[in-house]
């Protein structure tokens, strides 16, 4: 390790220390606080036990705190990454390092209980290199291996810890034509195994009867019918609005993930308050389930009043969020409702504290060197439960080692 | 006299400029334009100028000055006050037509996976030009492309440059006077796909066995067309022309400097390996294309000239693109002769060239490199249009090369900034506030009549 590094390596240790102990001061930034106050210029940030202790002018810490300068740049809180499998796939391609799926685990065919948390490996490569980006939170996502039900996620807090599970259980189910090899061929059997597995939920199967459900399985769909937030995958105008219905019929929260069309059935989401979770890049005919696909899906939806995040940069390019968020932006969103859409939207839609900064926050916050959603800035300084996160993840030490011109011994020796 | 006229002809075809003249030519003529005067704009040229409150004129669908000249009579003035105008963007990877939108089994036509060796393929025999992703590439400033075959043989076939303007057929988009490439691939793929098959290869060392092969049977190749020619200017009248040999005539058409190899490569190891193996064969490497560990070798490369196609931030998807990094694009630009690019891959990244350049040019800055705007536009730019040998015809905006050319709502590094209008061969194809001036393709015409507002 050389000097430099060392100092820096010291300095992190011992703010996370006082940080984590104590309280930390970050002066004169500009507050994007995602709350009704706005953003504010000038502003201190207090942060004592891992919240947000006081937002104001010229605050006073105590003796011992550490400080940060803004120096007047922007501070938001922490963003969410979408719906991944950070800390569950290790190399999408090298597929025993892959945990975000189950396939056939004998019959019968439908695993609701499949639950990716216990899989959950927080020292995983992905989570630093999403995390010093400005990303806090991500949604572990059930991906559809065997059956349309891809099983149980839930938020995680990008912060190292084994169990940073943060919010409630989600469960996840695909739809459409990228799922029409899951349910028999047919959209129309995607609902029919749908409806079968709600009605095996709610009874005791009887001997000989073909299920698709285990006995876990149906303890695990029916505890979602009890507002259970379900993540359901569709682009299509006509399944969002079959996805609405279905949910009243069973009492489920429902969101929409992809929702490439959504914006066409803005009114029927905003009325029955099902979010949005879409790629505001897709504005390509993929599949015959988008050719409504649009870049003002996000500022249709938001204009007619649906809580919109953002998902879709996937796992190892989570920190691809910050662009999708920057275009949605820039094609109508606006800038303010685009942030919105990357913290304080997804922690209401998934019932997770943060997303915002005001008193009693969690201190889960990022200081940008300008704005946020431009890609030519960068998230200088992120702070999870009020610690300094070390700036440093597998890929900054692989440039670390190839940014001098030369070295005098191999590059195996620079470390 | 017509025989040796013949043969001569199919000599020329061993070398394949033949080919990539004579059959399947290009039909594209650049659309009558009136001459445009874009005013007081702020330039990045591509050659590493900015110039600010510029006036440019298109002019016989060229760039007929920078600064100040002559305004011709009937000459449309357009206001460019606050705007930056660059060259219009090429992408040197793109599959664009051979794997169109929608994404449906009967359109998966960019890899021809039954053999490793398919040098006779052509990536414009795939081409659906009625993919919707061209439009939308141009909506983000692309003026140019080439289309390549996929990844997964050894030598895949040949790629083709593309002017990025709609016709019923690919012929009609072809970029005149543009080589040929030929997609050649290493690494995982090729040996993961014949692998499983029990198949040469399997390995990595198999790949580099089954090239060596390969590029032996071209060498040969050209020495029988040689001896025949020699027989014929000996006045051999008997003298038989070997058999053309599609395979062999790509190939051959690398050995001789006329086809430009663009070469998918991950690892900095296997570049190394590949950088070897045309020095035993004596051809060049133009390109390493995705080269996720460039980083590792970004003085070598400038060394020998060869460019290195990238994306700004990809990485993690397979074993071999596991050492992925921010700063590749920047490291590889910054040795002297640096030839960095960035590359799409992909039909969502080649309408947001300019973010992805934007991207690798925010992470330089913060490793210490000084990348300016007008500097970094030859990643999506210049530096494009030498790789795939159009240079001194599209790049920059140079007087005299063709009126290519993107007026943006901003800098266009922004996240907020917009193409307003671009032009191709100085002829406005694309403008945002004028529908009649956005192409819809035949698949796109007439969906979701349904739909009420």
């Amino acid at each position: 390790m050389n000097g430099f590094k060392w100092i820096v390596a010291t300095l992190l240790l011992c703010c996370q220390a006082a940080a984590a102990g104590n309280t930390l001061l970050i002066r004169n930034a500009l507050v994007h606080t995602m709350t009704d106050a706005g953003t504010l210029p000038a502003t201190d940030i207090l942060i004592r036990d891992g919240r947000i202790a006081e937002l104001g002018n010229h605050l006073r810490a105590p003796a011992d705190s550490t400080e940060l300068d803004a120096a007047g740049r922007p501070v938001t809180p922490a963003l969410f990454a979408g719906i991944t499998a950070l800390g569950l796939n290790e190399i999408d391609m090298v597929w025993p390092s892959v945990d975000s799926a189950v396939t056939q685990v004998g019959s019968p065919p439908m695993r609701p209980e499949f639950n990716v948390v216990s899989a959950y490996n927080p020292h995983s490569s992905p989570i630093p290199i999403t995390r010093i980006e400005g990303f806090g939170y991500s949604l572990l996502g059930a991906m559809a291996g065997g059956s349309i039900i891809g099983g149980q996620g839930r938020t995680v807090v990008l912060d190292g810890g084994y169990r940073s599970f943060v919010g409630e259980p989600v469960l996840f189910i695909a739809l459409g034509e990228s799922a029409s090899t899951l349910a028999g061929g047919s959209r129309a059997a995607q609902w029919m195994v749908l409806e079968q597995a709600i009605a095996e939920s709610e009874s005791t199967p009887r001997h000989g009867d073909h299920t698709l459900l285990t006995r876990e399985g149906r303890a695990a769909l029916h505890a979602f019918q009890r507002s259970g937030t379900v993540v359901f995958s569709a682009h299509r105008a006509s399944d969002i609005l079959q996805v609405i219905a279905f949910a009243e019929r069973h009492g489920l929260r429902a969101v929409i993930e992809g929702g490439a069309e959504a914006w066409m059935v803005a009114d029927a989401l905003a009325e029955a308050q099902v979010p949005v979770l879409l790629d505001p890049l897709q504005n390509l005919p993929d599949s015959f389930d988008m050719l409504g696909a649009r870049l003002d899906n996000a500022a249709r939806l938001h204009a007619a009043g649906v809580t919109v995040s953002f998902s879709g940069a996937g796992t190892h390019h989570a920190r691809k969020q910050r662009q999708l968020a920057g275009v949605a932006a820039a094609n109508g969103l606006g800038p303010e409702a685009a942030l919105a859409a990357l913290t304080r939207n997804p922690a209401e839609i998934f019932g997770f504290p943060g997303g915002r900064l005001e008193r009693g926050a969690p201190a889960d916050l990022v200081l940008w060197s300008g704005d946020p959603l431009e890609l030519v800035e960068s998230a200088e300084q992120v702070i999870l439960g009020g610690r300094l996160q070390p700036m440093r993840s597998r890929q900054t030490e692989l440039r670390d080692r190839y940014l001098p011109t030369a070295t005098s011994l191999p590059r195996a020796y620079t470390h | 006299m017509l025989k040796q006229a013949c043969a001569a002809l199919l000599l020329l075809g061993a070398s394949g400029t033949l080919q990539a003249e004579s059959a399947f030519p290009s039909t594209y003529t650049p659309l009558i334009s009136a001459p445009t005067l874009l005013r007081n704009a702020t330039l990045l040229t591509g050659d590493g100028q900015r110039l600010e409150q510029t006036d440019l004129l298109l002019e016989n669908g060229r760039i007929a000055w920078v600064g100040n000249g002559d305004v011709p009579p009937g000459t449309r003035e357009i206001d460019a006050s606050g705007r930056w105008i660059t060259p219009g963007l090429i992408d040197v990877h793109s599959h664009l037509g051979v794997y169109p939108s929608p994404s449906v089994d009967a359109h998966q036509d960019g890899n021809e996976m039954s053999d490793p060796v398919t040098a006779n393929i052509w990536a414009e025999h795939s081409i659906w030009p009625q993919d919707p992703g061209f439009g939308k590439a141009l909506a983000g400033g692309v003026t140019a492309l080439q289309i390549l075959p996929g990844s997964a043989n050894l030598f895949g076939g040949r790629g083709v440059t593309l002017k990025n303007v709609y016709s019923t057929s690919y012929q009609g988009m072809k970029f005149p006077g543009a080589p040929h490439g030929l997609k050649m691939a290493c690494g995982e793929n090729p040996k993961r796909v014949y692998g499983q098959r029990n198949k040469l290869p399997s390995t990595r060392m198999g790949n580099v066995a089954h090239y060596r092969t390969e590029w032996i049977a071209a060498q040969d190749y050209i020495d029988r067309w040689a001896r025949y020619e020699a027989q014929l200017a000996a006045g051999d009248e008997e003298a038989t022309a070997p058999l053309r040999d599609l395979k062999l005539e790509t190939l051959a058409g690398v050995l001789q400097g006329e086809i430009i190899v663009h070469m998918h490569c991950y690892r900095a190891d296997e570049m190394m390996t590949i950088l070897a193996l045309a020095e035993e064969f004596e051809y060049r490497i133009g390109t390493f294309h995705h080269a996720v560990e460039a980083y590792k070798i970004a003085d070598e490369l400038a060394q020998q000239q060869v460019c290195g196609a990238l994306w700004a931030d990809w990485w993690g998807f397979k074993m071999e693109a596991y050492d992925g990094i921010q700063e590749n694009i920047a490291l590889v630009d910054r040795p002297p002769g640096g030839c960095a690019i960035v590359h799409s891959d992909s039909p969502e990244g080649i309408q947001r060239l300019n973010q992805e350049a934007a991207k690798a040019m925010g992470k330089g800055r913060r490793a210490g490199m000084d990348i300016a705007p007008e500097h970094a536009i030859a990643w999506i730019t210049s530096n494009a249009a030498r790789s795939l040998g159009i240079e001194h015809m599209t790049g920059s905006l140079t007087p005299g090369k063709m009126a290519d050319v993107v007026v943006w709502s901003d800098n266009p590094f922004s996240i907020y900034s917009k193409a307003d209008l671009v032009f191709i061969d100085g002829a406005l194809l694309y403008d945002r506030k004028d529908p009649a001036r956005q192409p819809v393709s035949d698949f796109e015409l007439g969906q979701l009549q349904e739909v009420q507002p």
